[in-house]
């Protein structure tokens, strides 16, 4: 099971990204837990610069913008190859 | 797991391509277009007479409108394809190892060009002070990110010209250096939040190199787009506003009000401060601000204290940064949106 993280504190672009990642995961039918990480001190573990950030089993793949749909269908097939 | 449907993205770079030269001529076409047709609907069509009040506004409201929109797409496309080229982590290298000074002028220039969203504040002040960007070089870029907008700056120069939307960028920088430099020589670095200090900061992966010309096209194109659904009916509002007073009020009859009187500046800023809108939200009221007679130092001061000391970034920065420090950092920027917009009204 995957596991997708979203790092922001709440603001807008964070809760259409957890949407989106909702969306792009039910697309592809995988099970994946996803959980929202609103602390600073957590966030700045996956060193960022700029939220929402995407984490995909502990792999930052993308930070400071709202990734499309399709692009997060692609990150998280490609986690998929990789686990 | 080989199945998934993992849509192409590569393929369509040539289709994209195609598209954004086809936007280009199309632009320029309807950019050529919009006046003649703005006089054609109102004095032919409606067959209202050429000078009367009803006629000009109709006229002025039919050519500002797609105008504006076009303006609009076409910066926000242009500043956004500008914008791939830079990321806060390539700011922060570029800011490392700066001065006071000469630091505070390269992150106020740097806060127009590096994408930036008032929620990353946080983030991106734990990142700079970490890496040892001293704290008044990273106010600077704190405070011309969110000041210098990319949509005022498009609406601005739309509605009057590129004078004043580069006096409204030079205001900024000159907002957000002297700002940073007074913040800085403070030394104030107690009144940051203490677990800020004991954070690690390692540097992260900087992708703006990395893009392919496809990649930031789409980025820009999405921008405008979003950018697009959000402003329009603001936009719309505010021409209309501009149309309906265009001719019909003395256009100095509310100036002793809103003009060059030495408490109209502060007045304004006063009640910005509260108000928390995007830049398009404000536009309608700065328009309404100038066609009634505001002195243009008042309306830029105004807008620059809407879009640059918001109510949720403050509160975000909080948690970083000590009340104490919070408090000057609202006061010193007013006070240089207050004395900026003095300037302007003492020079124009």
């Amino acid at each position: 099971m995957l596991t997708i993280k979203i790092l922001g504190s709440g603001c807008e672009n964070c809760k259409r990204l957890a949407y989106l990642a909702e969306r792009a995961r039910n697309h592809l039918g995988l099970e994946a837990q996803i959980v929202k990480v609103t602390e600073y001190p957590e966030i700045m573990k996956y060193n960022i610069l700029s939220t929402p950030g995407l984490v995909i089993n502990e792999k930052l793949v993308s930070a400071g913008r709202v990734p499309s749909e399709s692009e997060i269908v692609t990150f998280l097939a490609e986690a998929v190859e990789r686990a | 797991m080989t199945t998934l449907p993992v849509p192409s993205v590569k393929s369509d770079a040539h289709r994209n391509y195609l598209l954004v030269l086809l936007s280009m001529v199309l632009w320029i076409f309807a950019y050529s277009v919009i006046q003649p047709f703005a006089n054609w609907a109102a004095y032919r069509a409606l067959n209202l007479p050429q000078g009367s009040h009803l006629g000009d506004a109709i006229s002025f409201f039919l050519y500002d409108v797609p105008k504006i929109f076009l303006l609009l797409s076409g910066m926000i496309f242009l500043i956004t394809i500008l914008r791939t080229f830079f990321s806060p982590e390539r700011t922060r290298q570029l800011l490392g190892g700066k001065r006071q000074g000469i630091g505070n002028v390269l992150a106020g220039m740097l806060g127009i060009v590096t994408p930036f969203c008032s929620c990353s504040a946080v983030p991106l002040f734990i990142g700079f002070v970490e890496s040892g960007i001293p704290l008044g070089v990273t106010f600077s870029f704190l405070i011309a990110a969110p000041v210098i907008n990319e949509v005022a700056l498009a609406l601005l120069f739309g509605m009057y010209g590129w004078k004043i939307a580069g006096l409204y960028v030079v205001s900024g920088l000159i907002i957000s250096i002297v700002a940073g430099l007074i913040i800085g020589s403070l030394h104030l670095e107690s009144w940051v939040e203490d677990f800020v200090w004991k954070m690690v900061y390692r540097a992260a992966e900087d992708d703006s190199g990395k893009l392919t010309w496809n990649d930031r096209i789409l980025r820009a194109g999405e921008a405008v787009r979003e950018i697009v659904v959000k402003v329009w009916l603001y936009v719309i509002i505010g021409i209309g506003i501009g149309a309906a007073i265009h001719g019909y009020v003395p256009v100095d009859a509310l100036t002793g009000l809103m003009g060059k009187t030495w408490w109209s500046v502060p007045l304004v800023v006063l009640m910005a401060l509260p108000l928390y809108s995007n830049a398009a939200g404000m536009f309608p009221i700065m328009v309404a601000l100038i066609e009634k007679g505001a002195a243009l130092g008042t309306a830029l001061a105004f807008m620059m204290a809407v879009v640059g000391v918001s109510l949720p970034e403050t509160v975000l920065l909080r948690r970083v940064l000590k009340p104490k420090l919070i408090a000057l950092f609202i006061g010193v920027v007013t006070l240089s949106i207050i004395i900026t917009g003095y300037l302007f009204n003492i020079i124009l």
